[in-house]
């Protein structure tokens, strides 16, 4: 039998696609299409090889902007967290990277590097990053002072205190950091094609919404989200591999 | 009174090896606050000695620098005739609010000390499992914290405490955070422990009634200026049955002596 929380998500899809179909059906808007039109558009995009062609290009800076995010972000929000002047000098940036206005400095981005790989990679980063290093460091930072205190008392050393309690016990709020990081950083990516040049799903978008096939627009932004969902589920089963403890409560509570 | 001895605190030294954990003048200021004054007192091998005082007294600072965790402004600690300079393998601490590591289960969180210390797996692994069976825990090794009651959680504390083997230990208000049946039960098994394990025991508590029942010696604290103001050694409760030491005359007259120095001190 399958668990109540299986259940539960798929009621939750069944509601949440059939009243994108009835929306579809009524219509709301002409440029709305059905839920069952734009499954079918996806699977044509998918056969013909529209969407591997597009994924192999967008997914090329989601993936290289993703990955610097995660491990400088987690790299740099543990050296915020552990060393004041550091904090001092370098969470300003990252407050204000948070709140900047993205879309407005892509022409700057693309004035300083160009249209390539680099300037997608960086709308990526830009989104990404702040989150991830603001987590990390605000995690490192209220490590319980029990724990460390601990630590040192059983002799561990600066090195053994870091790994074995301080990044432990950071990791619900860094991995909270990742998801939110991870999610802005595929909002980044499209945003990148949408702005910079249309290449790969930001093409398909761009494209399809210029030849009026709205259900292969939505196609895409559909794909694009449900991967976001699936990256996002696997990052959470890491995370319970890694912390299985930690998933589960607090010795505190 | 006749069966109470009170000793100035220097005076309470022994001789030579008797002596496992010696404080010599310890000041500690925070700032412009001097938590401790010129404070020294000795702790007998084998022997459980209480930190009592009201809140504010400088106990658990004074069990801080004894364990290496805190600087003290100046004074020295001696453990076995050597001077602290920092955490020892000769010291092992049990926290008030257990500090035990969420994400891991009792065999590791009991096993974490040897660990630090580059034990090998299987060896503190095997070491754990014997000291989870003393405290009690038998079958709970692959538990998480979060499973376990406030009593049982300090259990963990205390055998990640013994499994690392030093010769003090030193407790910080261990059984302040849990219900008054197990803080009972727990300080009879102390009592035992006590009896068994040939360790140096500090333990700090602002229980009256628990310092008098688990002592051998009991340091009173008092604040402003924090200081030791008296030592008080009971006779005869040791040698008593633990069920009969609540209603022994001495236990009541050391208990009504303490309240009655503390009592000017209690908001």
């Amino acid at each position: 039998m399958p668990s109540r929380s299986l259940l539960l998500k798929l009621a939750s899809a069944v509601i949440f696609f059939g009243a994108w179909e009835i929306a579809g059906r009524i219509p709301v808007s002409y440029a709305f299409p059905t839920f069952i039109e734009s499954m079918e558009a996806l699977g044509r995009m998918a056969l013909d090889g529209t969407l591997v062609r597009a994924y192999a290009e967008t997914l090329r800076p989601l993936a290289i902007g993703v990955a610097i995010s995660a491990l400088l972000g987690i790299a740099i929000g543990l050296w915020i967290g552990l060393t004041e002047w550091f904090d001092w000098l370098f969470s300003p940036i990252f407050v204000v990277m948070q709140a900047a206005p993205l879309a407005a400095l892509i022409p700057l981005l693309v004035m300083v590097y160009g249209i390539g790989l680099t300037s997608k990679v960086f709308v990526v980063c830009i989104m990404a990053m702040p989150v991830i290093v603001l987590n990390t460091a605000g995690a490192v930072r209220n490590t319980p002072h029990s724990l460390k205190e601990m630590g040192r008392a059983f002799l561990g050393s600066r090195r053994d205190i870091i790994l074995k309690i301080i990044i432990p016990s950071a990791s619900p709020i860094i991995f909270s950091g990742l998801r939110l990081g991870i999610s802005a950083g595929f909002i980044g990516a499209i945003l990148a094609e949408l702005k910079i040049t249309p290449t790969g799903v930001g093409d398909i978008i761009t494209f399809s919404r210029s030849i009026a096939d709205y259900a292969s627009m939505y196609s895409a932004i559909f794909s694009i989200i449900a991967l976001a969902v699936i990256f996002l589920n696997l990052l959470e089963k890491l995370e319970r591999t890694l912390f299985e403890g930690n998933v589960r409560g607090y010795a505190s509570d | 009174m006749a069966m109470l001895q009170t000793e100035p605190a220097a005076a309470a030294a022994g001789t030579g090896g008797a002596i496992a954990v010696s404080v010599r003048n310890i000041t500690k200021n925070y700032g412009d606050v001097e938590a401790l004054k010129n404070l020294s007192l000795d702790f007998p091998r084998g022997q459980l000695t209480s930190l009592l005082g009201p809140s504010g007294c400088g106990k658990t600072t004074l069990l801080k620098i004894i364990a290496g965790l805190l600087e003290p402004t100046s004074g020295e600690v001696e453990v076995n005739g050597r001077p602290v300079r920092g955490p020892g393998p000769d010291r092992a601490f049990v926290f008030q609010d257990f500090a035990l590591l969420p994400w891991a289960n009792v065999l590791r969180n009991v096993a974490f000390g040897l660990e630090l210390r580059g034990v090998a797996r299987s060896e503190r692994e095997a070491i754990a499992a014997r000291y989870i069976r003393e405290v009690g825990l038998a079958g709970f090794e692959k538990s998480y914290p979060h499973e376990l009651s406030g009593g049982m959680r300090q259990r963990v504390g205390l055998a990640r405490a013994l499994a690392v083997d030093a010769e003090v230990l030193l407790m910080d208000e261990p059984f302040s955070a849990v219900d008054e049946q197990t803080r009972r039960k727990f300080q009879e098994d102390l009592l035992s422990l006590v009896k068994n394990e040939n360790k140096t025991f500090i333990f700090v508590t602002h229980s009256i009634e628990e310092a008098v029942y688990v002592s051998d010696q009991i340091a009173i604290l008092l604040p402003r200026p924090s200081r030791v103001s008296e030592i008080i050694r009971p006779r005869g409760l040791r040698q008593k049955d633990v069920a009969n030491i609540r209603r022994d005359p001495e236990y009541l007259d050391i208990v009504d002596r303490i309240w009655a120095s503390l009592k000017s001190y209690v908001e």
